[in-house]
């Protein structure tokens, strides 16, 4: 049966990890060291397959026979519910791991917010992804310690991912007005009321890692609606050429 | 007539592809199987990790296995819940990955810290040498199940099985 309102909040989990995890597999083959192409390959892999899990079954619930595919290959960036913190070019290795250390520790609390969900697939789903989440924040957080209180430069180029990337974390904390309904039935989890414990977390390991938390301000927002930056366009292009050149190829 | 001791063993033969020292049995990856009066046969299975490319390769292995041993009909559904962890690998299995080179998963730890930025508890031993020395080089390795260390004592890089 269709049920349009989960599938959009579906929509909002599965997009955030299938545009990271595409954004983060623009790393294979350029990591820093082996060991870090590998991570980010492996973090890449585990973040497009919780997208798989979770728009399998958003187009289950939409009943409009998309799958899978269908939703990550034939939507447009307007059809896109992702935050844009996820969606910002990779920039250097600094704002790669600052964006996967903010966006971690997001993931991790909506994660084990929805583990309790009263929708047992998508509690199965989200106790299955907290536990990849804990490992890929715990990499995240380690190397954003070692690049902060590390050398001038890698302090300096820190300081910088975690300025410019700040004012994209407010979004993962707005929750949309289409999913109260949802979230009354205990279905979804209000992403409002993860963002006290995700300011003292994050808070915490910027200061263990010598970087100033910026003052709050203007925040930026729109992904949650369709509203993208050019970014998101040009990363689909990449990732949809092949599926939409040839469709229904197999091989 | 088969029953579901028997899918089960038939299965047990079904390697994994990227660990092939264990069956998909011992790896946890098949959680039921379901034998129909018409013959027909439902294996529940679980993915190891998200991203596991080897899912997929599992599943055709399984379907494979038994219209092999004559079923008919295979049907192989995936379940999320319970969530898979390590340790479901028994004692024996864990020995057969140490024989094979690779360090066996600890007991997977349940950390109350929300951000945890260190690994808790002692790592692995060397499963060439078997010295307690060893330090970790990389939390991620060849696959997605396994984390890359370096052994003190004899020098030998080895992977282990991550804890989950």
């Amino acid at each position: 049966m269709a049920d349009l309102a989960l599938f959009g909040a579906l929509a909002r989990i599965g997009d955030d990890r299938l545009v990271l995890g595409h954004r983060t597999s623009e790393w294979c083959g350029h990591g820093p060291i082996l060991e870090e192409d590998i991570a980010l390959s492996n973090i890449a892999l585990d973040l497009i397959g919780q997208a798989n899990h979770v728009l399998t079954y958003a187009g289950a619930t939409e009943g409009a026979g998309r799958d899978q595919d269908a939703l990550a290959y034939f939507r447009d960036a307007a059809d896109y519910r992702n935050a844009l913190l996820c969606e910002l070019p990779n920039g250097d290795f600094g704002v790669t791991i600052v964006r996967h250390f903010l966006y971690g520790v997001f993931s991790v609390l909506q994660w084990d917010a929805l583990s309790k969900s009263t929708d047992e697939t998508l509690a199965g789903i989200a106790a299955k992804s907290v536990k990849e989440a804990r490992y890929h924040v715990r990499h995240a957080g380690e190397w954003v310690i070692r690049l902060g209180d590390g050398t001038a430069e890698s302090h300096r180029r820190a300081q910088d991912a975690v300025d410019a990337l700040w004012a994209y974390t407010g979004e993962l904390f707005v929750q949309p007005a289409d999913e109260s309904a949802l979230v009354a039935a205990g279905i979804t989890a209000d992403v409002s009321l993860l963002h006290a414990t995700w300011q003292s977390q994050v808070a915490s390991v910027l200061h263990r890692a010598t970087l100033t938390v910026p003052a709050s301000g203007w925040m930026q927002g729109g992904g949650r609606t369709g509203l993208h930056t050019e970014h998101l366009g040009h990363l689909l292009a990449e990732m949809q050429i092949v599926a939409r050149s040839h469709p229904g190829a197999k091989w | 007539m088969i029953d579901r001791d028997q899918v089960f063993a038939w299965l047990d033969e079904v390697k994994d592809p990227e660990v092939p020292v264990l069956s998909v049995v011992e790896l946890g990856v098949v959680r039921d199987a379901v034998v129909d009066a018409d013959g027909s046969v439902t294996v529940t299975v679980t993915p190891t990790y998200s991203g596991c490319p080897a899912m997929r390769v599992i599943e055709e292995a399984i379907r494979d296995a038994l219209l092999e041993h004559g079923i008919a009909q295979v049907t192989v559904r995936t379940t999320f819940t319970p969530a898979w962890t390590t340790d479901w690998i028994p004692e024996s299995a864990r020995a057969k990955l140490e024989a094979y080179g690779i360090a066996p998963p600890g007991r997977a730890e349940a950390s109350d810290e929300l951000v945890p930025l260190r690994r808790a508890g002692a790592g692995p031993r060397c499963p060439f040498c078997k010295s307690p020395r060893t330090a970790l080089r990389s939390e991620f390795g060849s696959t997605a199940c396994k984390a890359l260390w370096v052994c003190a004592e004899c020098t030998q890089p080895f992977e282990a099985f991550k804890a989950i």
